[in-house]
């Protein structure tokens, strides 16, 4: 009040004096988190009392103003009002600054964001809602609802999201800016990430991207927790879900409180529980999932710096079904011959060999800084601890030891300049280093799948956003990792021989013990990778993306160093040590329309990618367990193209038809064949009701579609089997059969009291419990996927 | 800001320590495999009396690609019963490790199978059981018949199902397999 009092006689006294009054303040109203345009900010100049909205491009003018000092307040529906004061001298132009927050809490708006992480390629992004929904499922599970995502399935709750065909090492998952690493070069290991601990989902399908890595050659998923507001509050929410299928549920809990000082603090806990799931007419045994995740967040956000120190914790165990686990080709022949799984036994919650025990740490502590003139400056450290369990079922004192105990440990610095050239040209510059080591312990009893190993890395990227005009934007980027890869590796003898590996890498070899060989490979790979893309808008409401870009990726570890048996797919498995990096170049197109009533989405791309590695069979070994198919890692020129097509009609103010389709071609070049593991296509409509009037009542009904995939390797075998003194084919290869599921859900919302909102939710799937099977779940051969399932959904904000 | 550039410093330092010291030469120890089954040795004892014949099949380098050796030391007499014993190693450990003992201790959660070729003229009986008087199978007879060849397969299973009627209904997980050209003379 005492300023106020200090402004009026300031203001009387300079009126006393009589001065040029021809100056002119020109501004312009931006959101200091992304600089998005404030439109309609309310500008007042308190001395002489003159109020106006900014326009559409958030800016404004005031003139007649005299040389003096003038106090302006500016103010925005969802910002806290800040004030300047301003010695005016002569006319000037200046750029204000607001905070833009959430106004209400059980509001938080996404849509504010327009800080893209790629201008000129598509962007799918999943919303807090639609992962509130899906709190019992897996970030794979709430992928999959996204066309061209799909998902590699062992079972139902190891699921990795699939990118226009591309998966494991070639997906790369950003949890709150820091890339995950927790082994996803595995196709049984599901990323380590608790949904509930995340606010909103981006998908870009494909490498261009580069300021978080050059070698998603499939695509990158950003995941990102929700920013505090800077005011003083204290709010939180819980969601507990229940569902019939695996008799189990989830509950997930969260509390936020915040400061106007700007410090806020956050803890988030998550427990989900599952017994055995059941398919249509049998019991699914052995695959009950047990996950808990816990999160704690403090730090401090002010308008021109913050800082952020967070923890987590995220640990799965997960059973994987009894009747998957078997030894040769034989017992395979068995299992895929029987219509029903060999092993089954009543509903338990137990969880028992054959399973993973997954425990993934993340400490983290990120800062930033905002210069005048320089831009934003981002800081990023992080450590990251993945262990990985896997049992088998065993024999005497093994009986409760992992048959892999795998330690992997990261630490990764990232600092990131963003800065603004000029209106219209963005310049975000970045450097990149990691340091990982991986040590599987000896003590399992099985030789090491992965060697124990230390790589190093280092990246550099620079990306230019131009806006050439109101229609076209351009953008370029370029990056460069560094790789530095130094194992110790023991191989058999037997293999290092047969390999020929003992006269082309005679010189790593450390040490010979029996019938084994230790050798140190040193590995280093140069990937360079770039983008190029330009974006157009036409006719208001339609945009055209065009971008190319070209990613290069290091084989990992599995690729590299794999030899012997791989117990969970029954076969055994080769890699190479000579392997160089695959190289992809994706070109993507998109059409996109957003009116109100109709809105679409048209994506064809082409992904040309040349040193791919494939794992395909070779051969039929024969062994004292009986016959196993080696498959071994081999590089060759693949091309992946498809379409994934999205669509939204409103049909009046209640109801919306939404429609998605997706088909991709996969295809081995050089040897003339598809690539095996390609998703089918697929087609989703669903049709929904929506009532803000009546207690925001949702109604969706929707049908999903998925065709047999027909074109797909023949890798079947022959195999003797003894008992009927036959050769019988083992069919690894025929893809399941086409299949139709339908959905129900529903939510409701109460207000409890002024600050809380109950939501409730009910949902069926699989309605009319169809036996189904999917070409692209590891577990195909031995059981039908999920029969129905009800689950109940309750949501409190408060 | 101060204080952000000593974090920053500090966090620099620490993972560049941490990077030093994890870096040394020390060679991680071989694994032995501790479960792998690498020798399968089939005893055939006349009831009479008179000499053993061993069937044995080695495969040292597990699923290496080495294939494995199997030996059949003689032929079968005609008409005669053999008692029969099995006996598993694992060799790649030094002692070798006599895995029979576990799978005995384990009974109930291992059964051996013999199956005969059709033109094979022998009939095979369990002569042990599980705890549950289920068969195991590391001891058994052989009753041999006329003259004849063919192929005599014996399959370990890890935990099948318990009882059965055959390989076909049995599950589990097959530990062993593996087949002997035998004569009957």
């Amino acid at each position: 009040m005492r300023v106020f009092i200090l402004l009026f006689l300031l203001i009387s006294s300079n009126f006393i004096i009589s001065q040029n009054c021809n100056n002119t303040i020109t501004g312009k109203v931006l959101d200091l988190h992304d600089n998005t345009i404030l439109v309609d900010a309310r500008i007042v100049v308190l001395e002489i009392n003159k109020q106006l909205l900014t326009n559409e491009s958030g800016g404004f003018t005031i003139s007649g103003l005299c040389n003096q000092t003038y106090t302006i307040e500016i103010s925005h529906a969802f910002c806290l009002p800040k004030t300047y004061k301003i010695e005016l001298i002569s006319s000037i132009e200046k750029v204000f600054l607001l905070e833009h927050h959430l106004e209400e809490l059980n509001e938080i708006i996404l849509e504010g964001k327009t800080n893209n992480d790629s201008e000129t390629s598509l962007e799918n992004k999943i919303t807090k809602e639609e992962l509130e929904k899906s709190s019992s499922k897996s970030l794979g599970d709430v992928l999959n609802s996204i066309s061209g995502i799909s998902s590699l399935n062992t079972g139902n709750t190891i699921v990795k999201p699939v990118i226009n065909g591309l998966h494991s090492s070639r997906v790369v998952i950003l949890n709150d800016g820091i890339r995950l690493e927790d082994q996803d070069w595995g196709a049984e290991h599901a990323p380590n990430l608790d949904i509930n601990a995340i606010d909103n989902i981006t998908v870009i399908k494909g490498a261009s991207a580069l300021q978080y890595s050059g070698n998603a050659i499939g695509g990158i998923v950003i995941t990102e927790t929700a920013k505090a507001p800077v005011k003083d509050s204290i709010y939180g929410k819980t969601i507990v879900t229940a569902a019939s299928n695996g008799r189990g549920g989830t509950t997930t809990t969260q509390l936020t409180k915040t400061y106007k000082s700007g410090w806020y603090g956050n803890i988030q806990g998550t427990i989900k529980r599952f017994g055995d799931f059941n398919a249509p007419d049998y019991n699914l045994s052995n695959t009950g999932v047990y996950e808990r995740s816990l999160s704690v967040r403090g730090g401090i956000n002010r308008f021109r710096s913050g800082l952020e120190a967070s923890y987590s914790l995220y640990k799965m165990e997960t059973g994987i079904l009894r009747a998957s686990h078997l030894g040769g080709a034989q017992d395979q022949i068995r299992a895929i011959n029987n219509l029903e799984p060999l092993f089954v036994d009543d509903f338990t919650y137990n969880i028992n060999s054959p399973k993973q025990d997954v425990e993934h740490h993340i400490l983290k502590l990120k800062g930033f800084k905002k210069f005048e003139k320089l831009g934003k400056l981002d800081f990023k450290y992080s450590f990251q601890q993945n262990n990985r369990l896997e049992f088998d079922v065993r024999r005497g004192d093994d009986r409760d030891k992992p048959s892999l105990d795998l330690k992997l440990n990261t630490h990764t610095l990232l600092l990131d300049l963003d800065s603004k050239l000029s209106e219209t040209a963005n310049l975000k510059l970045g450097l990149t280093g990691q340091y990982q080591t991986n040590f599987a312990d000896p003590s399992t009893g099985v030789r090491r799948l992965i060697p124990d190993y230390s790589e190093y890395n280092t990246g550099l990227y620079a990306i230019l956003e131009k806006q050439i005009n109101n229609q076209f934007i351009f953008e370029l980027g370029a990056r460069l990792d560094y790789t530095y890869l130094d194992a110790l590796k023991f191989y058999r003898t037997s293999f290092w021989e047969d390999r020929g590996y003992d006269s082309t890498f005679q010189d790593i070899v450390v040490e010979e013990f029996g019938n084994q060989i230790l050798v140190n490979p040193k590995l280093n790979f140069y990937n360079p990778s770039a983008t190029a893309g330009i974006s157009y808008n036409f006719k208001e409401d339609f945009k055209l993306l065009f971008n190319y870009s070209l990613a290069s990726r290091a084989p990992n570890p599995s690729e590299l160093f794999s030899e012997g048996l791989h117990h969970s797919a029954s076969r055994i498995e080769l890699g190479g040590l000579e392997f160089k990096s695959e190289t992809a170049h994706k070109f993507s197109f998109t059409l996109q329309h957003d009116s109100d009533r109709i809105r679409f989405t048209i994506n064809p791309y082409i992904n040309l990618i040349s040193d791919f590695i494939v794992i395909e069979p070779i051969e039929v070994q024969q062994t004292i367990r009986g016959n196993f198919q080696v498959w071994e890692y081999r590089q060759t020129n693949a091309r992946l193209m498809g379409v994934d097509i999205d669509g939204e009609i409103k049909l009046n103010d209640y109801f919306k038809y939404n429609h998605q389709f997706s088909i991709i071609k996969g295809k081995d070049i050089t040897k003339k064949d598809a690539l095996i593991n390609i998703p089918a296509a697929s087609t989703r409509n669903a049709i929904a009701y929506t009532n803000k009037k009546l207690n925001n009542l949702n109604l969706r009904l929707q049908s999903e579609y998925v065709f047999r995939q027909n074109e797909f390797p023949d890798n079947n075998f022959e195999v003797f089997v003894p008992e009927t003194e036959t050769l019988e084919i083992v069919d690894v290869s025929t893809p399941p059969d086409a299949y139709h599921l339908l959905g129900f859900n529903s939510s409701i919302d109460y207000k409890l009291s002024k600050k809380s909102i109950l939501t409730i939710g009910f949902g069926v799937s699989n309605i009319f419990n169809t036996n189904y099977r999917n070409y692209l779940n590891r577990l195909r051969y031995y059981a039908n996927d999920l029969g129905r399932d009800y689950s109940i959904n309750l949501k409190i904000n408060y | 800001m101060k204080n952000f550039k000593l974090i920053t410093l500090a966090l620099i330092t620490l993972l560049f320590t941490n990077a030093c010291s994890n870096d040394d030469d020390a060679t991680p120890p071989p694994v032995n495999e501790e479960e792998i089954i690498t020798t399968i040795t089939v005893t055939l004892t006349p009831n009479g009396g008179g000499t053993a014949i061993t069937l044995k099949t080695q495969d040292l380098d597990g699923d290496g690609p080495n294939l494995p050796v199997t030996t059949v030391s003689g032929d079968l007499a005609a008409n005669t019963t053999y008692n029969g014993r099995i006996e598993l190693l694992n060799e790649t450990e030094d002692p070798a490790e006599d895995i029979t003992e576990e799978v005995e201790e384990e009974s109930n959660e291992h059964q051996f199978f013999y199956t005969v070729s059709s033109s094979l003229n022998l009939t095979t009986a369990y002569t042990n059981f599980d705890d549950n008087g289920n068969p195991l199978g590391t001891a058994f007879t052989i009753t041999s018949g006329a003259a004849s060849t063919g192929v005599l397969t014996f399959t370990l299973r890890h935990e099948p199902i318990k009882p059965n009627t055959g390989l076909s209904d049995a599950g589990g997980e097959t530990d062993i397999e593996t087949s002997f050209n035998v004569t009957i003379q």
